[in-house]
Parts: structure tokens; C-alpha cells; sequence
């Protein structure tokens, strides 16, 4: 378990002292993907390397299950930043190593002999999927490759914990995919706990489990990913969330008076959103059976996080107002989350 | 080939073993001050990048006071230096004159120009990388060896040639302070006596020296570049 007490981190640069980190407490359990999302500049960076005190905290403590990290000396830091993994953005493989010796290179002071440390790098390389490439250069492999043995080498002193820094921000839609795919499978198979930073909400909505969004330094609201996306608190979570879905689309339309939204007398816009675990349920054909309306969906966008349907959609609802209004109550109750966007309802 | 030397070179030919000594006086203050040039001014390089700021071993007092004083030795023309250091050379080596006479200047002009060419050289390295290494656990020493320079061969082997290509120059000069070298030929000969063939087999013999340092220089960078 990764905890962070009170972490602050502040630069100077040129008279100018910047908080990239401001008063953070975060707990990451072990086994869980582990998700921090914000824009360029938010602290995500510096917050990810005071983990494992790449970056020292300007004050602030950090522990790795008992151990307080910010308090160890540098050689006891050393031997425990080998139980903490990290990848990079650009991979940071070493250009005059084979893909074998890059590998090979944190098992340097091991202690494994020499046919153990074959052996593990002929593991490591099965595993992220890469054995073929064991004598090319880096410069010899593509992006999605090179991040596959920046993966192995990482994990090469068998840590508990990865922390992924904007892992798959060079990456192609595509290839970030098969990249976060590793990552979870990994998290299955070995149990390593995941810390990943990114800015792109598909990124936590695909693997995380828990997320913390970050903002101007602060993390600003911290959950289960389902919970934060079904019922983001802050506006920037929200933000974030909109990313991933088209329901905002609703308002845009609304604006430029888009055919679909020019309703009868007698009707309303509503965009329902899931805000539980509830979607199961035959919702949509309920209320027009039980209350006798007609529900025409404009659109909709429903998708799963973990095995849990998550999203909503927009509908014109057409019926007598009571009827409607009783749809409308009926739905809150099943906690479903109801938004009138546009009402031509008569009274 | 035995003629056309006496045809074109009969004043080389009557100085030949003269002729060979200075270049083996070229050869001996090449290699006597250029592998101590070498490591000293590896030595500064490194510090300069390991203290720089930002770097791994941030030091501002140590940075300036280094990256000031290669400044210093760096704007003084070397026919200068060579009478400046003279005390330092009588009591480091006991003479001021001659090959051994050579060595200590020879050093001071050298160890500034390597020094910078280090620098250069290992700043190249992607600050991700040294990231990377201590994200590994790796020691300070280990990343200065495994990543600074295992990373920069390239350009370490470029540096070197550069530098024994310079210094090839400086030993020219040297002969101002009798040190001897072709240089020192060169200028007693092909010019005070206006042996113009002398000159010439000089420069062939400069011309193919530059030339064989310079081809191994890219030879191991281009061997290392993957």
C-alpha cells in the first residue's frame, strides 16, 4: 500500500516559487490499477515522482506499506525504489543496449547468476509479449514495442508497484489500447499494484480502477471510477468525463436550434443519466408501458466500466404532463439522474 | 619512389633522422599529455555536468568555480600559456625546455578544450534516461558509468578525436619552447632556411596523422551508434 501524508512540492524558478504539488493525502491499495487524471501543469507528474521520491517533497511523508520512503537514507532508498517500477511517456530505453540488455540492466546487482538472469529476461520479454526482439536496438522498434520492453525492464526486480507516467501519451489510439490491455493483464496475473497518470479520461474509464483528479495541484475529487464518472462533484471532473461521452452534444445542438430539437407543444428534452449501478433494468420500455408516454430516444451513450453500464441518454418524451412528470419522479427514484433540457410541456 | 624522393625532396633526404625523431617527439608529447588530458578533463567534464543544475550531483559553488576557470584557460592563445605555465612546468616536471618541458602546457591548453567537449558530449543524454536509472535504484557512480558514458560513446569518440586533432596542433606550437616535433621542423627548416620540401613532408605527414585519428574517431562512434 502507497500512502501519502500532506505531500507539498514547491520549485523556485527565477525568484518564483511554484506549488506543483499542494497538500496531497492519497491511498493506493495494493493489487488495485490506480488511475490520476489531470491537464498538463495540474502536478500529476511531480505528485507520481514523489512516490518513489524521484521528486523529494518540499514537506510531506510517504510510506510503502511501513516503511517511511521520505525518511530512508539514499542507499535504503535505492533498494527500495527496486519494489517500485516506473515507465515513461517516452520510454526511456537505452539506445546502445540491445532490447535484451535493457532488460537485463536492473538485475545488474542481483545476485542471480548468470543463467538466472537469462532466464528471467526470456520471461520478461514472453510476458509483455516481445521475445523475438531480444537482439534489436531500441531505434529498431516501434512505439508500442519499445514501451512493451520499457514494461519488462520495469519489472524486471519483480516490484509491487508500476507507476506509469503518461504511459501511453505517444502512442496511437490502437496501440495505447493493447499497452493498457498488458497493463491490467499484468495487474491480474502478478498482483502489481498500477499507478497511472494520464489526461485522457478512455485511459481511467479502460483499466482503473480508482481515480483521483487532479487539479492546479490539489487533487480535487478522488473515488471508484464508476462513482467519479457517474457522479462527478467538480467541475473539471466532469470536464474530463464529457471527453468520453456525446450526451453534452444535447446543448450544443440546442444552440445552433438543430432540427431534432425543434419539439411539438406538449413535449420535453430529458437526458437521463445512470448515476448506479442500475442499468439492468428495462427502464426505457417501463415508463412508456407504465405511464403511457412515448419516449423517443435522440441518442445515447451507454458503455461499461468494469462489467457495470455507465452513461445515459437524450429522449423526447411525448404524453399528457402529469404522465411525464410521473416518468420523471418514477426514474429519480430508481436513481436514475433526470435533466429537463427542454420544455414544451403544456400546463 | 627512391628517386622521386631525391628529385623533390634532397633536403628531406639529407635530415632523415632528424626527420624521424620529430615525429616521434610529435608522437611522445601527443601521447604523454594527450592520456593525461584525457582523463582530466573527463574528470571536469563529468563535473560539470553531474554539478550543473538540475544535475544529479547539483553543486553551484564546485559548477562555477570548474566551468570559470576552463573559461580562463580557454581564452588564453597557447603561445601564451606556454610561457605563462613555465614556472609550473620547472617544478612539476624540472625543466621548462624540450619535449618534457611541453607537457604541462600542453595539458593546460588541452584539459579546457576536452573538458567542454565532454560536457557537450554527456549533456546529450536524455535527462529521461538518468530518470529511468534512478528510478532503478541505480547509485549516482553507476549512472555517471552505465548510463552518462555507456550512452555517449558516440560522442566521446568524436570528442577524443577532435581533441588528439587539436593537441596534434598545439605540439606544433610547442616547439616555440625548443619541445622539438614537427612543428619545431617544420619552422627550423622548411622556413628559416627555406627548405620548402621540408614544409611539405610536414604537412603530408600532419595531413595523414589528422587524417588516420580522425577516421578512427568515426569509425568507434559509428560502430556504437545504434
Amino acid at each position: 500500500m502507497i500512502t501519502l501524508k500532506d505531500i507539498n512540492k514547491k520549485f523556485e524558478s527565477e525568484g518564483r516559487t511554484v506549488e506543483a504539488v499542494k497538500n496531497v493525502n492519497l491511498q493506493i491499495k495494493d493489487g488495485e490499477v490506480f488511475g490520476i487524471i489531470g491537464y498538463s501543469g495540474a502536478g500529476k507528474s511531480t505528485l507520481v515522482r514523489c512516490i518513489n521520491l524521484l521528486e523529494r517533497p518540499t514537506s510531506g511523508e510517504v510510506f510503502l506499506d511501513d516503511v517511511e520512503l521520505t525518511a530512508l537514507k539514499a542507499s535504503e532508498l535505492r533498494k527500495e525504489r527496486k519494489k517500485i517500477g516506473m515507465i515513461f511517456q517516452q520510454f526511456n530505453l537505452f539506445a546502445s543496449r540491445t532490447i535484451y540488455q535493457n532488460v537485463a540492466y536492473p538485475l545488474k546487482h542481483s545476485g542471480l547468476s548468470k543463467a538466472e538472469k537469462k532466464k528471467k529476461v526470456e520471461e520478461l520479454l514472453e510476458l509483455v509479449g516481445i521475445a523475438d526482439k531480444a537482439g534489436n536496438y531500441p531505434s529498431q522498434l516501434s512505439g508500442g514495442q519499445k514501451q512493451r520492453v520499457a514494461i519488462a525492464r520495469a519489472l524486471a526486480n519483480d516490484p509491487k508497484i508500476l507507476l506509469c507516467d503518461e504511459a501511453t501519451s505517444a502512442l496511437d489510439p490502437q496501440t495505447t489500447h493493447a499497452i493498457l490491455k498488458l497493463l491490467k493483464e499484468l495487474n491480474k496475473k502478478l498482483g502489481i499494484t498500477v499507478v497511472l497518470i494520464t489526461h485522457e479520461m478512455d485511459v481511467i474509464k479502460e483499466i482503473c480502477d480508482r481515480v483521483a483528479v487532479m487539479e492546479d495541484g490539489k487533487v480535487v475529487e478522488e473515488g471508484d471510477v464508476f462513482t467519479v464518472f457517474a457522479s462527478s462533484q467538480q467541475k473539471i471532473t466532469r470536464k474530463f468525463v464529457d471527453t468520453t461521452s456525446n450526451l453534452s452534444k444535447i446543448h450544443q445542438l440546442l444552440e445552433e436550434h438543430a432540427e431534432i430539437t425543434n419539439i411539438k407543444p406538449g413535449e420535453c428534452i430529458v437526458k437521463f443519466k445512470y448515476l448506479v449501478r442500475s442499468a439492468s433494468e428495462p427502464l426505457v420500455s417501463t415508463i412508456s408501458r407504465q405511464f403511457q408516454i412515448d419516449v423517443n430516444i435522440i441518442f445515447g451513450n451507454v458503455e461499461l466500466i468494469g462489467s457495470e453500464p455507465i452513461g445515459g441518454l437524450v429522449s423526447i418524451l411525448s404524453g399528457k404532463p402529469e404522465d411525464i412528470e410521473n416518468a420523471l419522479n418514477y426514474l429519480r427514484d430508481k436513481n436514475v439522474g433526470v435533466e429537463v433540457i427542454l420544455d414544451a410541456r403544456v400546463r | 619512389m627512391q628517386e622521386f624522393v631525391n628529385t623533390y625532396f634532397p633536403n628531406l633526404v639529407e635530415k632523415l633522422p632528424d626527420f624521424y625523431e620529430s615525429i616521434l617527439q610529435t608522437f611522445e608529447m601527443v601521447i604523454r599529455s594527450g592520456i593525461i588530458s584525457l582523463i582530466l578533463g573527463t574528470l571536469f567534464g563529468i563535473i560539470l555536468v553531474v554539478t550543473k543544475k538540475g544535475g544529479i550531483l547539483q553543486n553551484s559553488v564546485v559548477f562555477q568555480i570548474v566551468d570559470k576557470v576552463i573559461n580562463v584557460f580557454r581564452a588564453i592563445p597557447f603561445i601564451i600559456l606556454l610561457t605563462l605555465v613555465m614556472p609550473i612546468s620547472r617544478s612539476i616536471m624540472g625543466t621548462a625546455i624540450g619535449v618534457d618541458g611541453a607537457i604541462v602546457p600542453l595539458i593546460f591548453g588541452t584539459v579546457p578544450f576536452f573538458s567542454r567537449q565532454i560536457e557537450s558530449a554527456l549533456s546529450e543524454v536524455s535527462p529521461g534516461l538518468i530518470e529511468a536509472a534512478e528510478s532503478m535504484g541505480n547509485s549516482k557512480i553507476e549512472i555517471i558509468l552505465n548510463v552518462y558514458f555507456r550512452e555517449s560513446i558516440p560522442q566521446i569518440a568524436r570528442a577524443i578525436s577532435i581533441t588528439i586533432i587539436s593537441l596534434i596542433g598545439l605540439t606544433a606550437m610547442a616547439g616555440a619552447v625548443g619541445a622539438g616535433g614537427l612543428g619545431d621542423f617544420a619552422i627550423r627548416y622548411g622556413h628559416d632556411r627555406n627548405e620548402t620540401d621540408i614544409t611539405l613532408a610536414t604537412v603530408v605527414i600532419l595531413v595523414v596523422l589528422v587524417s588516420i585519428v580522425q577516421l578512427l574517431g568515426n569509425l568507434i562512434a559509428k560502430k556504437n551508434t545504434h
